[in-house]
């Protein structure tokens, strides 16, 4: 079952290489459904005790000591039903709009999709590093051939942004991160083995843990790859480029899922492996977390570009994700956890309904935008949801996820905790100035506010149903999640940390 | 004391037996006309059988030629892996204006004697025949580069490639003389068995082996001694280049470590630091030389550089993991680096931009057969997941850090990111450029040097009819190297067990 929820999006994006390219893109779909098909039997069968379940081992590379592990627990559980959702959203609106050469625009969604599964269920820990490093591979493509070219802001001094360039250095400075990533995988297991035959499984290098010395250097290269991902605030160099020109509908499932994949990496990796080094470095990466919320959030509402408003929100939450995960509780991992499947829904959304946006005001300058609320209520309504879903209006999955995540914080680091709390009435402003600014307003010369598609609306409408669901019950995700997430955390807790005498 | 014939192995010479009766063959043939598919056709045939016999045999060890030859699966994978190029560098030539002119089969009876001789050096276990064989390697190249006989980079190319490999041949002919001086042997066990104890650290010893580093350093273009790499690889005929990047690199490599572990086993401590600071360098030089060049066979040149300087640490380590490290890594390479050659040899007949980068802008969408291929190649020499090329780099870092070299596995991956922006850039030409308009010939700077169809005034490139110049073999042959290099990329547990067999046999030999 887990084999057909990795491999089925990439089996059907190769089939569809075979279709005419107008039907291309639903046939990938179809691929993206018995994904979520898969997924979603998953999640009911899931047993909350039971630790890591529908386990797959396989000999892979014998030599190298590689095995072929999948398996999912209680923290990845959810990350993969939002891709699978998330990917059936994205897939389905760009099938209905198909770019040029559509075949390979859907092969690369396949491929996407595939990669990012298989870093979420991978147990073996040279097989997550390929899989986190091959979901590049996608995206470059998508960003590079279908990017388009961007305004920039002419007022600040700032040329056109093209897309080539900007895809380049977002490429570069991920690989930089994940290749010093494959670098360090290689030496945990080496050195774990000490002579012995060598195994990459998390679990086993978790259970027999390195000396701190090299645990220090190693988490040091495995931070750098995740916190580029994400971005967190030093590291956030490609991004402003990277979101501006890329094609939106992608850009949905590069915020929504793969800026996960790095904070996730802290829980599934670095956590249990290295709890030495993360009880060494928490306060540092604590300063970077609270950093990523107040930088991500001050630039967030002096942009004037939708792109822009979104990607620096993402590093905000991002931010307050990476500030629950090293609270190093079990509340505010939790709570990280929650917030990754919450963020993931919010802005693979508000993605989709920039596309419309600039569709209607024919940029994505909120400046230009306005007043596109006047005749289409539904539009107004599904962006509305999303947009206090974005700013953890209490009522909203996201306030309980920040709550956990505050909790825990002040628990452990209490003065991160009170600075990280201004970044929640930040983001009331920025998110509301969004929606403002491109709903209400007076409308300008030449923009006409239409209603949203039929077959669009529902998709959005989809999306934002899963959103109010979690509002109604978030335990769906804090009831499954706990059990795995306390098990991530035991060995930080166990090392002899001040966190708990502060 | 009586006088004892040498016993003759003829089972275990048979591949080598193979290829020089085909070179005479060809050679023979090539006197008179034939149709023009006749002499590739037998040339492929002799290394076909060739590589036939090398499989039969892969399962011996034993000495050959009275001591002078060593039958392992070691050096039968340089003879496979070569064999396997010079296969496809036949198909390239195919219409290339090189072979059709270097009158009577030369071009491929040539071809047949730097096989032999690579073959030879991957198992030579004594002074004088590896040097023979370096030789029988070198000098059929020297020629080949000149091959494009009216076309003036060629023959510069191959000038500059003789006075420099003349220079490495006797750089090592030297450090030969060095090392025979302080060991008293010219076999590779008496060596080994002479450096033994205080021996080793003899100057001369010393100044010998840092004298045969360098002379094999010339032939597998590690920094600093790489300068004639981008030069040679430019001005040769393509087909010719593809060969040198592949073949010749393999040879050496294999040739290298099997003296080095073999022979000069006994200096290890002294000669592992030098080797580790000359596969930086080359790292480094190689790298940040690529990201300049507009010319993708200067590119390959310098990725070349890099790669070599890759292959290098499997040496250092001096383990059996960095041993089967380095032969998977060679083999993988070669598939890779051909993919891209056949792509560029192909874009070099259709368009009019010779081997600039210009020639495969846009090919995404007029010529997608040879954009995956060129693409594939590309990811894959970057050692991005999926791809052989993946696999090669973990295995060599993974080999590195069980070493105690972990900061040479640091270095590798610091060199791969910064090859990115280099075969990303010729990624991005394929995918997210428009094609240049036909109309237009290419004029100015950047064309100049690049182009023998209008700078050597050559006009025999310009005489091929443009609807010829699509040639299905050459499309087929990238295909399937891109194809290998997905397959191996995904399931690599064949082509490692292949590359353990080959290294483990010479572990035994070495212990």
């Amino acid at each position: 079952m887990i084999e057909v929820l990795l491999w089925a999006p990439l089996a059907f994006a190769l089939a569809a290489a075979l279709f005419p390219g107008r039907i291309a893109g639903w046939v990938v779909a179809v691929g993206g459904l018995v994904s979520l098909a898969m997924a979603i039997a998953i999640v009911v069968g899931f047993d909350p005790s039971g630790g890591l379940q529908h386990t797959v081992d396989e000999s892979w590379i014998p030599t190298l000591g590689v095995r072929y592990q999948l398996a999912v627990d209680g923290i990845s559980l959810f990350l993969v039903l939002l891709t699978t959702v998330v990917w059936l959203a994205g897939t389905v609106w760009s099938a209905l709009n198909p770019p040029e050469r559509p075949r390979l625009y859907f092969l690369m969604f396949g491929l996407a999709e595939t990669s990012v599964l298989g870093a979420f269920l991978a147990q073996d820990l040279i097989l997550f590093v390929l899989f986190f490093d091959l979901m590049l591979i996608p995206f470059y493509f998508l960003f590079g051939s279908w990017g388009t070219e961007h305004p920039g802001r002419p007022e600040e001094d700032e040329g056109p942004i093209r897309p080539q360039p900007a895809t380049l250095k977002m490429f570069i400075y991920t690989l930089v991160g994940s290749l010093l990533m494959l670098a360090g995988a290689i030496a945990t297991g080496v050195l774990a083995a000490d002579g012995g035959s060598v195994d990459f499984n998390i679990q086993h290098l978790a259970a027999d843990p390195l000396g701190s010395g090299s645990q220090y250097w190693i988490f040091c290269f495995f931070a750098a790859a995740f916190l580029v991902k994400m971005p967190a605030f030093p590291v956030h160099g490609w991004m402003p480029d990277a979101y501006r020109v890329a094609p939106l509908p992608a850009l949905a499932l590069f915020s929504g899922v793969l800026s996960k994949v790095g904070a996730y990496g802290f829980l599934r990796v670095v956590l249990p492996i290295f709890p030495a080094a993360t009880s060494h470095f928490q306060e540092v990466i604590l300063v970077v977390a609270v950093a990523s919320i107040l930088y991500g959030s001050v630039m967030a509402f002096t942009q004037t570009s939708a792109r822009l408003i979104l990607g620096y929100s993402s590093m905000a939450q991002l931010g307050f994700i990476t500030l629950g995960i090293f609270s190093l509780r079990a509340d505010g991992a939790d709570g990280a956890v929650l917030n990754m499947v919450n963020h993931g829904l919010v802005v693979a959304p508000l993605m989709l309904i920039a596309v419309l946006l600039v569709e209607r005001a024919g940029s994505d300058d909120i400046r230009r935008m306005g007043g596109l609320a006047t005749r289409a209520p539904v539009l107004a309504a599904l962006f509305l949801i999303a947009t206090l879903a974005l700013l953890a209006m209490p009522g909203s999955a996201n306030f309980i996820g920040e709550f956990y995540i505050l909790n825990g914080t002040f628990q452990s680091k209490i003065v991160y905790a009170f600075v990280a709390a201004i970044g929640i009435a930040l983001a009331a402003y920025y998110a509301l100035r969004l929606y403002q600014a491109a709903m209400h307003n007076r409308k300008p010369e030449g923009i006409e506010s239409r209603e949203v598609g039929l077959l669009q609306g529902a998709i959005l409408g989809g999306l934002i149903a899963c959103i109010i669901g979690l509002a109604l019950w978030p335990g769906l995700i804090l009831h499954r999640a706990d059990d795995s997430v306390s098990g991530q955390l035991s060995a930080t807790s166990e090392a002899p940390t001040e966190v708990a005498q502060r | 004391m009586s006088f004892n014939a040498p016993h003759i192995d003829y089972a275990g010479l048979s591949p080598v037996i193979a290829l020089t009766a085909g070179l005479v063959l060809v050679l023979m043939v090539g006197l008179f006309r034939w149709p023009r598919w006749v002499l590739p056709a037998m040339t492929i045939a002799v290394v076909a059988v060739t590589a036939g016999l090398a499989l039969w045999q892969w399962d011996e060890q034993q000495d050959l030629v009275a001591g002078a030859l060593r039958l392992d699966a070691f050096g039968l994978a340089v003879c496979l892996i070569t064999c396997l190029s010079a296969a496809i560098v036949v198909v390239l030539a195919i219409r290339e204006p090189a072979a059709e002119e270097a009158g009577y089969g030369a071009f491929y009876a040539l071809l047949l004697g730097s096989v032999l001789g690579m073959t030879l050096i991957a198992q030579a276990q004594n002074l004088i025949a590896f040097f023979v064989a370096l030789e029988l390697l070198s000098i059929p190249l020297y020629v080949l580069c000149a091959s494009a006989r009216r076309a003036e980079p060629s023959l510069e190319s191959g000038l500059k490639y003789l006075v420099i490999g003349s220079i490495g041949s006797a750089t090592v002919l030297y450090g030969f003389a060095l090392l025979y001086g302080g060991s008293g042997s010219t076999e590779f066990t008496g060596i080994a068995k002479g450096l033994a104890g205080d021996n080793g650290s003899d100057t001369i010893v010393l100044i010998g082996v840092a004298m045969v580093a360098t002379g094999l350093a010339f032939k597998t273009s590690i920094a600093p001694f790489h300068q004639w790499t981008p030069d040679v690889y430019q001005g040769a005929p393509t087909p010719v280049t593809a060969f040198m990047a592949v073949a010749t690199k393999a040879a050496a490599f294999i040739a290298l470590a099997r003296l080095f572990e073999v022979a000069l086993g006994p200096t290890a401590d002294d000669w592992k630091p030098a080797l580790a600071a000359l596969a930086v360098i080359s790292i480094a030089v190689g790298n940040i030389g690529a990201l300049g060049q507009d010319s993708l066979k200067r590119l390959l040149g310098y990725s070349g550089i890099a790669q070599a300087g890759y292959m290098l640490a499997g040496i250092v380590v001096a383990t059996e993991k960095g041993l089967e490290a380095l032969v998977f890594y060679a083999a993988a390479y070669t598939l890779m680096n051909l993919a891209v050659f056949a792509v560029v040899v192909a874009r070099e007949r259709e368009s009019r931009y010779g081997d600039d980068i210009e020639s495969v802008a846009g090919i995404g969408r007029s010529r997608p057969l040879l954009a995956w291929p060129l693409t594939i190649g590309m990811l894959a020499l970057a050692g991005l997941p999926g791809t052989s090329g993946f696999m090669g780099k973990l295995f060599l870092i993974e080999a590195s850090v069980d070493g105690d070299y972990t900061w040479l596995g640091v270095a590798i991956v610091i060199g791969t990111m910064v090859s990115l922006a280099y075969y990303l850039r010729v990624i991005a030409a394929v995918w997210m450029s428009p094609e240049p308009s036909a109309t237009p010939a290419p004029s100015g700077p950047g064309a100049a040097g690049a182009l023998p169809a209008i700078s050597g005034g050559s006009p025999e490139a310009d005489a091929i009819p443009k609807g010829a110049s699509r040639c299905w073999l050459i499309v087929g042959s990238a295909l399937v190297c891109g194809a290998a290099t997905i397959v191996f990329g995904v399931a690599p547990s064949p082509l490692i067990d292949w590359a353990s067999h080959a290294a483990g046999s010479l572990t035994t030999t070495v212990s």
